[in-house]
């Protein structure tokens, strides 16, 4: 069964490089970009699916972090820098998230 | 030259560990495993991304602004780790089936 | 001079720095702008920066802090490999637990950089500190000794010594 599963995985991961790498026809940072974005449905299916509250706050906190580079690589392409400034602010706001919902997930006030 | 493939490379090996924390927080069996994984891959993978733009760029806006992405990544990630760990700890969210030893559980009770 | 004042200059010089890096100026506005919100900053949360003094001289622990960055980047790619290395496995081969280590470090910047240090290096992850006991709890994804003595010497040991000279 498990192996299985993990047959059914390594396909859908071969398909998506194939498609990617070599039918798909694009400037590079764009197919870096869909790898970023193929990482981003793992995280939301982890999001959607978690048996436990802990694992969505473990997702939401890694989606904050790749954000950032998801953010960093389009501003390479685009040749501005102004993508970088709302990654950091992103990164910020994604680390006070973090800390808050896991206190109120502890279940104390958010001042303790 | 040199520059532009030494950036690349970084690029490269960071999207693949990025990928590699991601499909570790689907694959592992617990919160607390799912939390290694993604922390260590995503962190390292998204430095390597901010460093092989700050080694394309070089010293300008852009490439301080990746700098200051790094350091406040390393300086973040780990905190928000640890709180979500403990959190999940105290309110009581199951260990996997296959753990070994549980020291925290003990020392936790005693001194309640 | 006095340890808080040391620290508000220290603060106001770093702050100021980034600063520069941010805008990267084109205006002396910009630089004045900056003047004053640097020292604000170190007027306002400047005295948490430097709280106890350090036996050790700037110099010397300026060259541990550059041979233990090293040290720790070596160890974070391991990390990293290992992660790949057992998400790729088709039965994740995990034998996982929290296990309780000791620590012989006094100040709490070094305790801090301690246990961020463990949760990026191989398999570990800072669960929870006893800071009356000096003790820290850590998940281990690969559990291989249960008791105190030997978890401390293989998780922590690497890195305390160099700490030491760093922050003592």
């Amino acid at each position: 069964m498990k192996i299985i599963r993990w047959l059914l995985g390594l396909m859908i991961i071969g398909l998506f490089i194939i498609f990617n790498f070599f039918i798909y026809q694009g400037p590079i940072l764009f197919k870096l970009i869909n790898v970023s974005l193929f990482c981003t449905l793992f995280v939301l299916f982890r999001v959607l699916f978690g048996p436990s509250p802990a694992d969505r706050i473990v997702a939401v906190d890694i989606l904050g972090i790749l954000i950032i580079g998801l953010l960093a690589l389009l501003g390479l392409h685009y040749k501005t820098d102004f993508y970088m400034d709302i990654a950091l602010i992103w990164a910020l706001l994604s680390f006070i998230a973090s800390l808050a919902f896991s206190k109120i997930l502890e279940g104390r006030s958010l001042d303790d | 030259m040199i520059r532009e493939i030494l950036g690349m490379a970084f690029i490269y090996i960071g999207i693949a560990f990025d990928f590699f924390g991601v499909l570790g927080l689907v694959r592992l069996p617990d919160v607390y495993n799912r939390l290694q994984a993604a922390t260590k891959c995503v962190t390292f993978g998204t430095a390597g991304l901010l460093f092989g733009i700050f080694i394309l760029q070089g010293f300008n806006a852009f490439g301080f602004k990746a700098l200051i992405g790094i350091v406040f990544i390393f300086l973040a990630a780990p905190v928000a780790a640890h709180a979500i760990a403990r959190a999940a700890h105290r309110s009581r969210i199951p260990l996997t089936s296959e753990t070994v030893v549980d020291a925290y559980e003990k020392d936790h009770e005693i001194k309640e | 001079m006095q340890i808080k004042t040391r620290s508000r200059i220290t603060v106001f010089i770093l702050s100021f720095l980034v600063w520069i890096a941010l805008t990267s100026v084109r205006d002396p506005q910009e630089l004045v702008a900056g003047f004053v919100v640097s020292v604000l900053v170190a007027l306002i949360a400047g005295h948490f920066f430097i709280t106890t003094e350090k036996s050790k001289h700037f110099l010397h622990r300026m060259a541990a802090a550059i041979l233990y960055f090293f040290k720790f980047l070596w160890e974070m790619v391991k990390a990293n490999f290992h992660v790949a290395y057992l998400v790729i496995h088709p039965n994740v081969p995990i034998r996982p637990g929290i296990v309780k280590i000791k620590t012989r470090l006094t100040k709490e910047t070094a305790i801090t950089v301690l246990t961020n240090s463990i949760t990026l290096t191989p398999g570990t992850l800072t669960v929870d500190i006893n800071p009356e006991k000096k003790e820290i709890y850590v998940h281990w994804i690969d559990v291989k000794f249960k008791d105190v003595k030997m978890a401390t010497k293989t998780i922590g040991g690497k890195f305390e010594s160099r700490l030491m000279e760093v922050f003592e």
